[in-house]
């Protein structure tokens, strides 16, 4: 029987297979942080232990680091310690890292692509559940936790359990105006925060096979929303054309050996996905979340939803939950709700593509009065591409702050948070109570969405805008 | 590892699904670089409640929490584990937990235990009329018990052998590692690198 483009992979890095055991698979490409790493670390000290290969590691600097100042000493003495652990510790076991003020800091998911570093039928894990991201160039990753990390460091393998498969097929053209975004969070209210449990996701389809890698890597991204383990997709030209020339990218005969391997990772015909789930791309419109997990979603068209129209009851108790903590009444149009602030940023969609889409929706318009607005490129790399192509000028000219690169607002672990009872419109990942800021109430959109949000000061897609920009901005 | 073979505690019924990592430990927790002291950040959020059932008298000393559906949702952070043994948690029990978060709580020794939504249900009866029920989480029989309730659970025959002895993963897997080595040299020199830094 034919294998799964996830059962290639993972049988291409079995170290050991023995009955009544976990496999052992090898690890390939080990992205490291400040937050999930300094335990790991004193582990490794604590047991004498090695990081065994120095040259699969790589670490950044993203979820603590400001984005303001960052000529300056780092304000929240806990939040230095913590990058001066990392800094430490890399020097200490010869581990190469990109502190803030380097030129390839950045969000450790954009940064692993960017350079080059993530390809096709490779393993890629990070003390990080969105290393799901990385599935978009075909290699099987995966968010592990600090034991697991340092599982990696002395060992460069781990042993893991057994995954299932489910084919998330997603057939025709989206329309006008939707993006990948909208496409992951239908998905995500489609089969639950819990759908994916245990399964590795493959994306695939006509729409799939349409989208850029930075589109893909916003669909992989958020896998772990659905519960998944990972999330991938097949490789094709599309992703060696984005390789090609990376500063990691295989090289004269490693490149054409590359990718005659590459080409092989493709789900077989005869292959059985566990489960499947099939999606008409045609049929979506802009999608945005209502309550406090990304599972909670609805299209913008849509009213919020009242608890009492849900079968389930622990869904039903949720929902009920939700809309308290949200500040939001069953039956009120989405497009009424209205928003203090917008971030648009994060592994998600902190790329170059997404901060192009936000700008070409507000050339020439200006953010709401009373609104907030946040643009926090995903690397330093991403920042200069913007400021090149005169991205931040936009931004700025229409009223909203342009950022150092970072996690910045996805999670507020640095000084970018929300105040209490502060509602925003993120193109992050994750609407869960508090994760923008104590009280701060999320709704996830897609960088058009965050945009034209902004503008309007209430939920919103760019068709709502006014054909006719205003002159005397 | 400490070693896991049974125990018995009084329980909070958490009748919450969905309870994501962000909730159990709040990223402003994250930035310490010890796996102590994380118990004052635990549910830090809802405590702010006196109504939360960890803020009530009779739940003092409780070690076993009955969480609903999708227990351990979203971050990766092993913080969430530690944060529930820092405030004295051994074992969770719910329908279903978050894949990422059921792997950091065994690698940890906190039991996390896979029961039937209809018999968290009864648990939460049981302990919610009365608050002195002590819940017994037995690896060895692999079976939870308490009064008018017995019911098996399974875990996967390794993880299980691993916490009852309280073995170590790493060194597990060091002894395997002429097989890493052996796998190393076949790996296709394509395969991204690193260093040096280009």
């Amino acid at each position: 029987m034919g294998r799964t483009l996830a059962e290639k992979v993972w049988d291409d890095h079995v170290v050991r297979r023995a009955e009544g055991e976990p496999d052992l698979l090898y690890i390939d490409l080990h992205l490291l942080h400040e937050v999930t790493s300094p335990q790991a670390f004193d582990g490794l000290r604590l047991a004498g232990r090695t990081v065994r290969r120095t040259d699969l590691t790589i670490a950044t600097e993203d979820h603590n680091t400001p984005t303001l100042d960052i000529d300056k000493p780092i304000a929240d003495p806990v939040s230095k310690v913590q990058l001066e652990t990392l800094r430490r510790n890399a020097a200490e076991f010869g581990v190469r890292i990109h502190s803030l003020g380097d030129v390839e800091q950045g969000v450790v998911h954009v940064v692993g692509p960017q350079l080059g570093l993530t390809q096709p039928g490779t393993t890629v894990v990070c003390g990080d559940s969105h290393t799901s991201t990385h599935g978009a160039f075909g290699a099987l990753a995966f968010g592990i936790g600090t034991s697991q990390v340092e599982h990696v460091l002395a060992t460069q393998t781990l042993p893991l359990a057994p995954f299932r498969t489910m084919a998330i097929t997603v057939e025709g053209e989206l329309p006008e105006g939707v993006t990948a975004k909208d496409l992951i969070l239908a998905i995500i209210t489609r089969i639950g925060t819990g759908g994916g449990q245990g399964y590795v996701l493959e994306y695939r389809g006509s729409a799939i096979r349409g989208l850029s890698m930075e589109a893909r890597m916003t669909i992989c991204n958020m896998s772990i929303e659905a519960g998944a383990r990972a999330g991938m997709i097949a490789p094709d030209q599309t992703t060696f054309d984005y390789l090609k020339g990376r500063p990691h990218a295989p090289q004269g005969a490693d490149w054409d050996a590359a990718v005659a391997y590459w080409e092989t990772l493709v789900t077989d015909q005869d292959a059985v996905f566990d489960a499947e789930v099939v999606i008409d791309a045609d049929e979506l419109t802009p999608f945005v979340t209502w309550g406090t997990n990304p599972g909670q979603g609805a299209p913008l068209g849509a009213s919020v939803p009242d608890p009492a129209s849900f079968e389930d009851p622990s869904e039903r108790v949720a929902a009920e939950n939700a809309l308290k903590y949200m500040g939001l009444e069953a039956g009120t149009p989405l497009r009424e709700v209205k928003v203090d602030a917008v971030f648009v940023g994060s592994c998600t969609n902190g790329r170059i593509e997404d901060l192009r889409a936000a700008a070409a929706v507000l050339d020439g318009r200006r953010v709401a009065d009373g609104v907030r607005m946040l643009v926090v490129p995903g690397s330093v790399r991403v920042a200069l591409q913007a400021v090149e192509e005169g991205l931040d000028k936009v931004f700025t000219a229409a009223g909203a702050e342009w950022r150092h690169a970072g996690c910045s607002m996805c999670l507020g672990m640095n000084p970018d948070q929300l105040a209490p009872g502060e509602r925003c419109a993120s193109t992050s990942n994750r609407n869960f109570e508090g994760r923008q800021g104590k009280g701060g109430r999320t709704h996830l959109v897609s960088p058009q969405v965050a945009a034209a949000t902004a503008v309007l000061g209430r939920l919103a897609a760019p068709v709502d805008l006014s054909s006719n920009v205003a002159v005397e901005v | 590892m400490e070693k896991f073979t049974t125990h018995t505690g009084r329980a909070v019924p958490l009748r919450r699904s969905n309870v994501d990592t962000d909730q159990i430990i709040p990223a402003h927790w994250l930035k310490k670089v010890t796996r102590s002291g994380f118990e004052g950040g635990l549910f830090e959020a809802w405590r702010k409640d006196p109504e939360f059932i960890l803020n009530q008298p009779e739940r003092g000393g409780a070690s076993v929490l009955v969480a609903g559906p999708e227990f351990g949702t979203g971050s990766s952070r092993e913080h969430a584990v530690w944060a529930l043994q820092n405030y004295g948690f051994q074992a969770v029990i719910s329908s279903r937990f978050a894949d990422i978060f059921r792997g950091n709580s065994l690698k940890n020794g906190l039991l996390t235990v896979v029961l039937p939504q209809e018999t968290v249900e009864r648990i939460w009866a049981l302990t919610e009329a009365d608050p002195t029920a002590e819940v017994t989480v037995d690896l060895e029989a692999r079976e939870v018990r308490a009064e008018g309730i017995a019911a098996s659970f399974e875990l996967d025959e390794n993880v299980r052998w691993r916490l009852l002895n309280g073995l170590d993963d790493i060194s597990i897997t060091l002894q395997n590692a002429d097989d890493i080595t052996a796998f190393e040299q076949t790996r296709p020199s394509f395969k991204p690198r690193t260093l040096p830094v280009l």
